[in-house]
């Protein structure tokens, strides 16, 4: 099935989201087959429907101060970190013309994730049957997806840059004791967010032109 | 009286939890209306009603553990 590619650049997280939802509409009517937004974001606090209290660490004032916005989302999963240095993808697909399968959906994403990773020289592995992917024990990319009549929206979050990570500080990323990591930290060299979505897209590409 | 089932969602996944109703019972729905936000550990979807009526039923609250094949609801 093919998707029309939206690369926004770094966005405010309301903003995408709204973008996403216009998308949905459009993908409902069926006057578009499928969309993929590729994005980064402002410093932001997103929680799922899973998010437990106590899940964000540092006081309202404190997020004030720093001036990271948290939202509630209708997402699965529980809270985390979006920032400038993470590639952030929110498909939005038909899986009702695909396959209606959401672990299907999640391998996909997460098989994405694997073969770019692959592609620059990094194992990154899936881990027992938590959802994610990690390199060296460290987590890299995070998903919590929302499905409506058996379309997507939300997605799946990429840690590329080395300088972003301390953020993750403030949460309890997927309310556990995870250690986040990111593409620069793991190669130990510069990537470049825009090579890094264009291998993501075409992965993703391939991955939905067949059902497996 | 029309059932309302937790459908299959997907390989392996065998329940799920309700986080939202959007009508009380007693209330009317159209087909097609959400009636029901669920969650699996990364996913929520939703599940519109089958048919049109009045939802009778409501056999799960919010925060419940329903398995695939379950009955949520009832529409009469």
């Amino acid at each position: 099935m093919e998707f029309e590619v939206f690369d926004l650049g770094l966005t405010g997280f309301e903003e995408a989201l709204r973008f996403q939802k216009e998308l949905f509409s459009r993908v409902k009517a069926g006057a578009l087959n499928g969309a993929l937004v590729l994005c980064s974001h402002h410093p932001v606090i997103t929680t799922g429907r899973r998010a437990k209290a106590g899940a964000i660490l540092v006081s309202d004032i404190e997020l004030e101060r720093r001036g990271i916005p948290v939202y509630q989302t209708e997402r699965g999963g529980e809270v985390t970190y979006h920032g400038p240095g993470q590639l952030t993808l929110y498909p939005v697909i038909n899986l009702g013309r695909l396959k209606k399968d959401i672990r299907y959906f999640l391998r996909e994403l997460e098989g994405s994730a694997i073969d770019m990773l692959s592609e620059l020289g990094i194992k990154g592995s899936r881990r027992g049957r938590l959802t994610g992917v990690w390199v060296e024990g460290r987590k890299v990319a995070s998903i919590g997806i929302a499905v409506r009549n058996w379309i997507t929206f939300h997605g799946m979050s990429i840690n590329i840059k080395k300088d972003d990570l301390s953020n993750f500080r403030l949460i309890r990323p997927c309310g556990m004791d995870i250690r986040m990591t990111s593409v620069e930290t793991v190669s130990g060299r510069s990537i470049d967010m825009a090579q890094v979505g264009a291998m993501l897209t075409d992965g993703l590409k391939k991955r939905f032109s067949t059902v497996n | 009286m029309t059932n309302v089932i937790l459908p299959e969602l997907g390989e392996g996944i065998i329940k799920a939890t309700i986080s939202y109703w959007y009508f009380k019972e007693g209330d009317k729905v159209n087909e097609k209306d959400d009636l029901v936000e669920l969650a699996t550990d990364k996913a929520t979807f939703n599940l519109p009603s089958p048919c049109a009526g009045v939802l009778s039923q409501i056999a799960f609250k919010e925060g419940d553990e329903v398995n695939v094949g379950e009955v949520l609801a009832a529409i009469e």
